[in-house]
């Protein structure tokens, strides 16, 4: 059992447990359930990729997590373990003690994320000043600090800037810079990247690689771009329609992905070590909301479909050491691609 | 945000044409009659002899350019001629005036805010609930009442009733005006808030909803704190324009209110004078009402720029 | 008014952007097609069928006054003066003896049919000055709206109570006095209107194909945007009766010994303190009346342009 205390003191974490255990968790609205049964693993200092279309639900798990999920949708069941406490049962005012020392969130679009009438400083400031019991003067130190780490030139300057005088790149920095203030052992980022520049992206992602490595954080990525789990994650989960259909460390998922959505996705993406490879599209959309029937929910775009896949659902089950793979037709998928 | 502010002289004097227009409606509100302004001023006690003298009196005689060339020198040296009930200089009876029709106005602003912000919130932190659907009534009841009733109203409530405030008058001391001003304040601010708190509750809903709200409550902030950091200030900048434009609006309701509850401001010296036909005098009130809403409508601007740090009115054109 | 059918992943997007958005889709919508919202036929929207019972039966009431009221507004009966409320008369008689409850009717028809009727000198003389000057542009543009900026620098009330003491306090100044100071609301309105209106690609086709601007501005764009005076207009209508009840109470209204709420006040605020039901009774008339016609005024809103609603 762990310990989780309120503000100001650092919470001790059962070692034997995971950092974070999402177990069968489901989201959904009053009419439709959007996200089911979706379950992993993120370890202390690893760095977890979620993978999916638009629509995949890959958002609202992450927002799930945090705390955030926006009116008129709720978690429907399932537990959020962090450090073994069920985040879903505790008290309201613990959960918010957890949000900033514990738990952090980047998001995707900084300039809507960002407060536009608080100088940058003051919003970087306010949670040490929260949550560390930092005075005034200390807290902005620290921001100014946090800013530098980002590399943020000129950040005493720039702490008293407001977000509308400031770059793209520069904005998410400081985003990033707020989300590490309090230092926080797990990082959630939401598409973080997928607002900026390609030339800037680049620098984003590598200064969240580099703060992780330095502090030991955690990291859970939410993205469409493959690419960038790639880069960044080691294991990724591949959501599809509020499911996860395949798990896995990155490069083995990627190299012989076992779910034909997977394979469809690097299928359909540009690969710049093979710029002649033909792009095959996966034919069909993702399914409405409503529409889900039972069986898998691939099955109206796969290749492999039986009618075993269009009756029943694929439990994810493990098809390799350390491989999961929600589908009847995995063994199917042997070729490397 | 001084260098923001340079706009203001700028709008000052892009106010000037509006402020000659001004000047232009009030002299020739007397003018826009058929026949003669004196018969109109002297009324039923009109004699050929008293109307020749006013006539004489006011320089009707003189071609009409040069009438309105005459006030307009008269304006400048703020002389705005002398009033028939009083037989005293307009421009005294109007500065007695003022400071008290803008304490009144003032204090009903304060009283404003008080009753909306709070209302505006509860609505705003339950959209469609019973909460929300109270304040929604309370607005729609508000906007249906007659200013001058809800007064009425108050008076007999608490004044009568209750025994609690004066029913009219002024007091002598500073106190004692706060004391005296309360009720007809209250009756202004009832008047004012509704559209306050519509604005306010609808752009409260939009910044609850946004991201930027959720990057706050992503560094656990909650309740009181996040509304008055995060939610109150971005909320509070499309209300402003509402508030200034209520204010202007306001300074027309304040006219009756200070009838109903005999307060000696701008507004019982208008009605006064309208009914003694003191043409000078309800000039003199008119333009200087005038006048006070173009500047509200600089100072609302002003208070726009200082709370929004993205806001640069010397930069734009106005549409 | 037509929208494009989505194509279906965009209801799972709107769940996902539900996170961006959460004001924009309720639990109710997801899994809909995106149909922004339904067209509700008139009688089912609860706004505007209460708006419409209050105020019609406010208009039969002031119709049908001679019918209704059970005594004369008028006549004077002083030995009957300051009654209680009674079975003879239901809410009493004022200081003239005269029965409070047929006054309140017989006002009901002078309130409504003033406000009404000061309505459409400036909706109409508003509606095509702003219109002209939102589509033609220009100077003409230019000087209509230095003329709206100076009548706006007047708050309405003051430049209305001025007006009728210089025209004398009688129907035809209330007229007048309304019309000079109202219309320049439907005109600011038109304009704005206008301006967008005329950029839209319908009004640049038919210029393309040769239509005057007479036509286009009749047949095309005016049944677009007279939703919008139209909305107004039933807002208006509120505030001139304010206006006129407040003229009322100030003794600028219509002459006595007519009834009519405002002065109905003003006579009851005399005995405030022992007939107090005089002085608030007109009042409250005046609130039922204001909240029919607001109701009825959002619910057209709602009806009409639903993409504005708030």
């Amino acid at each position: 059992m762990t310990v989780i205390e309120t503000d100001q003191q650092r919470v001790t974490l059962d070692p034997s447990v995971p950092l974070l255990s999402v177990q069968d968790l489901s989201i959904g609205t009053r009419s439709a359930a959007i996200v089911e049964g979706v379950s992993f693993d993120v370890a202390a200092g690893e760095r977890s990729g979620i993978v999916g279309e638009s629509g995949s639900g890959k958002s609202l798990t992450l927002r799930a997590i945090a705390g955030l999920l926006p009116r008129g949708v709720a978690v429907q069941g399932g537990r959020i373990e962090y450090g073994g406490s069920d985040l879903l049962t505790m008290s309201a005012r613990r959960r918010r003690a957890l949000m900033g020392p514990e738990i952090a969130m980047v998001f995707q679009e900084p300039m809507t994320a960002l407060n536009p009438v608080m100088r940058v400083g003051d919003q970087i400031a306010e949670g040490p000043r929260r949550h560390l019991g930092l005075g005034k003067k200390e807290a902005a130190d620290l921001a100014v600090q946090m800013m530098a780490r980002t590399g943020i030139p000129d950040p005493a300057r720039r702490a008293r800037a407001y977000p509308h005088e400031l770059s793209g790149g520069l904005r998410q920095r400081i985003m990033i810079a707020m989300a590490v203030s309090c230092g926080p052992r797990l990082l959630l980022c939401d598409e973080p990247t997928t607002a900026l520049d390609v030339t800037v992206q680049l620098q984003v992602l590598k200064l969240l690689e580099k703060l992780c490595t330095d502090t030991g954080t955690a990291l859970v990525f939410v993205t469409h771009d493959l690419a960038v789990v790639n880069q960044t994650c080691s294991d990724v989960d591949v959501m599809y329609a509020g499911h996860i259909v395949e798990a896995g460390p990155v490069a083995e998922v990627f190299a012989a992905p076992r779910h034909p959505y997977t394979r469809g996705l690097l299928e359909s993406a540009p690969d710049f070590d093979r710029p002649d490879r033909e792009l095959v599209p996966i034919p069909g959309f993702p399914p409405n909301v409503a529409d889900r029937g039972p069986g898998c929910p691939f099955a109206p775009r796969c290749g492999y479909v039986t009618d075993h896949c269009r009756t029943a659902m694929p439990p994810l089950a493990t098809v390799a050491p350390g491989r999961l793979a929600a589908c009847f037709e995995t063994d199917r998928l042997g070729d490397v691609l | 945000m001084f260098d923001r502010l340079r706009f203001v002289p700028i709008r000052l004097l892009q106010s000037i044409p509006v402020v000659f227009g001004v000047t232009i409606v009030v002299f020739f509100m007397v003018h826009l009659l058929p026949g003669n302004p004196a018969l109109v001023l002297l009324g039923q006690s009109a004699t050929p002899e008293r109307v020749a003298a006013l006539n004489e009196q006011l320089g009707l005689n003189e071609p009409l350019f040069d009438q309105y060339l005459r006030f307009l020198g008269n304006l400048v040296q703020l002389d705005l001629g002398q009033s028939i009930t009083y037989q005293r200089p307009v421009t005294e009876l109007v500065a007695d005036a003022v400071p008290i029709t803008l304490s009144l106005l003032a204090y009903a602003l304060v009283l404003s805010l008080v009753i909306s912000i709070p209302l505006a919130a509860v609505a705003a932190s339950a959209p469609g609930r019973v909460r929300d659907a109270a304040v929604r009534a309370f607005t729609l009841l508000g906007q249906g009442m007659p200013q001058f009733w809800v007064g009425i109203m108050l008076i007999l409530l608490l004044g009568v009733k209750a025994q609690a405030f004066p029913v009219g008058g002024y007091g002598k001391t500073p106190g004692e005006h706060l004391y005296y001003l309360f009720l007809p304040a209250l009756t202004l601010a009832i008047a004012m808030s509704p559209t306050t708190i519509r604005s306010l509750r609808a752009s409260t809903i939009a910044v609850l909803g946004s991201d930027h709200v959720g990057t706050a409550r992503s560094k656990g902030a909650a309740g009181v704190p996040l509304f008055r950091q995060h939610v109150l200030r971005n909320a509070a900048i499309p209300t402003v324009s509402i508030i200034g434009v209520n204010l202007g609006y306001l300074v027309g309701g304040s006219l009756v209110i200070e009838k109903v509850f005999a307060v000696p401001g701008l507004g019982s010296l208008m009605v006064n004078a309208i009914f003694a036909r003191d043409f000078p005098t309800i000039q003199a009130v008119a333009l200087v009402v005038a006048l006070f809403v173009v500047v509200v409508g600089i100072l609302t601007d002003v208070v726009y720029t200082a709370i929004d740090p993205r806001v640069d009115l010397a930069s734009k054109e106005r549409a | 008014m037509t929208t494009t059918p989505a194509p279906p992943a965009v209801d799972a997007v709107q769940a996902e952007a539900s996170a961006q958005n959460p004001a924009e889709v309720t639990p109710a919508d997801a899994g809909r097609p995106v149909r922004s919202r339904t067209l509700k036929p008139w009688y089912r929207n609860g706004t505007l069928v209460v708006g419409l019972v209050i105020t019609g039966l406010l208009v039969l009431t002031a119709v049908f006054a001679p019918l209704l009221a059970p005594y004369d507004p008028v006549k004077q009966n002083l030995q009957d003066a300051l009654q209680d409320p009674s079975s003879a008369h239901w809410l009493g008689t004022d200081k003239y003896g005269r029965d409070v409850l047929s006054r309140l009717i017989w006002g009901a028809r002078v309130d409504l049919r003033i406000g009404f009727l000061a309505v459409l000198i400036p909706f109409v003389v508003g509606t095509v000055v702003g219109a002209l000057a939102g589509y033609f542009g220009g100077w003409f543009d230019t000087v209509v709206m230095r003329v709206v900026d100076v009548f706006f620098a007047f708050p309405f009330y003051v430049l209305v109570i001025v007006l009728v003491f210089v025209l004398g306090a009688g129907e035809s100044s209330i007229y007048l006095a309304i019309a000079a100071v109202s219309w320049v609301a439907y005109a600011k309105i038109m304009r704005g209107e206008l301006l967008v209106a005329k950029k839209q690609d319908y009004v640049v086709a038919a210029r393309l194909g040769g239509m005057s601007h007479g036509r286009i501005l009749l047949k095309h764009i005016a049944p677009n945007v007279m939703s919008q005076a139209l909305i107004y207009a039933m807002s208006d209508i509120v505030m001139d009766i304010m206006a006129i009840v407040t003229l009322g109470y100030l003794g600028l209204g219509i002459a006595p010994p007519t009834a009519e709420w405002g002065s109905m006040i003003l006579d009851g605020q005399e005995f405030i303190t022992t007939q107090w039901l005089q002085a608030t009774i007109p009042g409250l008339a005046v609130v039922v009346t204001s909240l029919g016609l607001s109701l009825l005024g959002d619910g057209l809103s709602d009806h009409l342009s639903p993409e504005r609603r708030k």
